[in-house]
């Protein structure tokens, strides 16, 4: 495979066509962003002190804190499915039809998904953290703590979305994209501590949430943020996690891509 | 054929989804800055074959070379020589017909300005300025096809892809298209084009192959093709059996179909042979119900090298009645 020389400007391309769709539809990206906005209050402000009760709240155990990072995970999972149907409905078009008959950057027209979707989910995190702060949310985290978690949330974002581009790209229709990527977008926040600590879950789940890449990466969210107790092992774990999940979508979805065309 | 002026040369293409064969051998020739037409029916292969020579599949064997370039080895090579309209739209339905030029303009790397200059060219050449705010979503089938040409020129390809090019054009819109590629190869540009519209070929290209079932039957220039088929021929038809016995009669050459009351009078289609054959008709003051002029176009070698007939098409060329 020969490679174009213009790889910056040809993904630059490709992020453009797709912030321009996102702003064609102004009603998806604003229900992408809202929703997890609207998680956010519903379970802070409404489940919130049922949870914390039954979770043994009063003795110091602040459940809004213990939320956020959850939910902040959760919206990353959540905005995936866009870019994953997004990708999966270019390739039924006759659009990528011509682009790949040209001499761009291959990777382009995917990574161009992946960079939209970044930035969307930047938009949507400033959003959660800042309704969370509005009702009560307190990190204590420095300005170099925030900083890694920053760097943490954009790496799990571009890892999850590659992935979920790969899962979407094995199906041949955007609503079978959508609903392959439905376990990964919603299930596994869910199966993980987003919600409750895994000491109260059942001893099936709460293994599974155990080992699950989330929980890892919440942990360690958790413990940039607010200062929570975390396993010196764990922070490395979630990057490891982060790095394997992108390599292999990112692997997976140019190879779904390219297949059948000339090398 | 001296091998570096063509622009296109195939030798021993094959391709089969699963076991259905698709293509099943097929040589072709291209000379640089001609129209080359690969004409065929429904389902003879001829996207297929687009698609292959266009990098966008692979083929399963056969020597490949566009642009010079050995299509196996170097796609990235060919794909910069190249422009291609496919069958199917290949518009962005969510960008206006503006933004899907400056798009290409970017990714042919032309620079702000000049993407923009040569957008708004284009919009110009193909009547878009007036749609060009437009979202290309809300096109009308014929705009969004000089769309879809429009951005496949973006980059001054050498080789032009065109797979029926004006297949739901109204004639209007197809007179135009027919132009337009008219001026493309004038400027030194090589075409290939497919088309089911016999006319088509006959109209534009230099060369025709016809593919049926994935094979060329037959592989020329339009008058050599043309040879291939039946001679021309006056029809005549008659109501009334009298008549047309009398213009049996005077007309010994015209073979009979003594059940539909007709004749068929072989002839060049040049107008002194169809005066001959008039007076004499006149001279014996017969009456005939319906005249035919039928000169040998590509329905006839069509039908005599497929021994089908051709689709959407009339042979009437002069009726009179
Ligand atoms: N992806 C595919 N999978 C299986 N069979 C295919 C595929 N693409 C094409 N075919 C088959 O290959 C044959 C040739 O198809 P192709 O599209 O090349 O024909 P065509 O000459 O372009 O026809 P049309 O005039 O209808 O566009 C058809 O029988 C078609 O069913
Ligand atoms: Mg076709």
């Amino acid at each position: 495979m020969s490679i174009s020389s213009y790889p910056m400007a040809d993904t630059a391309t490709m992020l453009r066509r797709n912030l321009r769709h996102a702003l064609r539809y102004p009603g998806l990206s604003l229900g992408a962003l809202g929703m997890p906005v609207i998680m956010m209050l519903l379970f802070g402000l409404i489940f919130g002190d049922t949870f914390a009760a039954g979770l043994g709240g009063g003795n110091g155990f602040d459940y809004l804190d213990f939320l956020t990072p959850g939910i902040l995970l959760m919206s990353i999972a959540s905005g995936t499915m866009s870019p994953a149907v997004g990708a999966a409905m270019d390739m039924s078009e006759g659009i990528v039809a011509r682009f790949r008959t040209m001499a761009i950057f291959r990777p382009a027209v995917l990574t161009g998904h992946v960079l939209g979707n970044v930035l969307l989910t930047i938009v949507s995190l400033a959003l959660v953290i800042g309704f969370a702060v509005l009702i009560g949310f307190r990190p204590n985290a420095s300005a170099g703590e925030w900083i890694l978690a920053a760097g943490l949330m954009i790496a799990v974002t571009v890892s999850l979305t590659w992935f979920a581009i790969a899962l979407g790209l094995t199906s041949k229709t955007p609503e079978g994209a959508s609903n392959i990527v439905l376990p990964i977008s919603l299930l596994l926040p869910f199966l993980s501590n987003t919600f409750i600590p895994l000491e109260s879950m059942p001893s099936g789940i709460r293994w599974f949430a155990e080992y699950q890449p989330f929980t890892a990466i919440i942990d360690t969210l958790r413990h940039l943020l607010l200062g929570a107790p975390m396993d010196s092992g764990t922070g490395w774990l979630a990057l490891a996690w982060c790095l394997a999940i992108a390599l292999v979508g990112y692997f997976w979805a140019q190879k779904s891509y390219n297949k059948g065309t000339a090398a | 054929m001296n091998s570096s002026s063509l622009a296109i040369d195939v030798a021993g293409l094959r391709k089969s989804y699963g076991d259905k064969l698709v293509l099943d051998g097929i040589d072709l020739k291209v000379a640089e800055g001609t129209i080359f037409s690969l004409l065929g029916p429904n389902g003879a292969g001829k996207t297929t074959a687009v698609q292959i020579l266009s990098t966008l599949i692979t083929a399963d064997a056969g020597e490949i070379r566009v642009a010079g370039h050995d299509l196996h080895r170097d796609p990235e090579a060919v794909r910069a020589a190249i422009g291609v309209t496919g069958q199917f739209s290949a518009v962005d339905g969510l960008l206006t017909g503006e933004e899907n030029l400056v798009m290409m303009a970017d990714l042919h790397h032309l620079g702000r300005r000049e993407a923009r200059r040569r957008a708004a060219e284009l919009l110009e050449r193909f009547d878009l300025v007036e749609a060009g705010k437009k979202l290309a979503m809300t096109y009308s089938g014929g705009m969004k096809r000089r769309l879809d040409l429009a951005m496949t020129l973006v980059g001054n390809p050498r080789i032009i892809f065109l797979d029926e090019p004006t297949t739901g054009l109204d004639p209007r819109s197809r007179h135009s298209m027919w132009q337009l590629v008219r001026e493309l190869v004038a400027g030194g540009v090589t075409v290939l084009l497919t088309t089911q519209y016999l006319e088509e070929a006959d109209e534009l290209a230099d060369r025709i192959a016809v593919l049926d079932h994935g094979q060329l039957v037959a592989q020329g220039t339009p008058a050599e093709l043309k040879r291939l088929a039946p001679g021309g021929h006056i029809r005549l038809r008659f109501t009334a059996p009298d008549q047309f016995a009398a213009a049996a009669q005077v007309l010994p050459s015209a073979s009979r179909d003594d059940e539909s009351l007709v004749l068929q009078v072989p002839n060049d289609g040049s107008v002194q042979s169809l005066r001959a054959v008039l007076a004499r008709i006149d001279d014996a003051r017969i009456e005939v119900d319906e005249l035919t002029v039928h000169t040998p176009d590509l329905d006839d070698v069509f039908f005599a090298v497929t021994g089908q007939p051709a689709t959407n098409h009339t042979d009437e060329k002069v009726t009179s009645r």
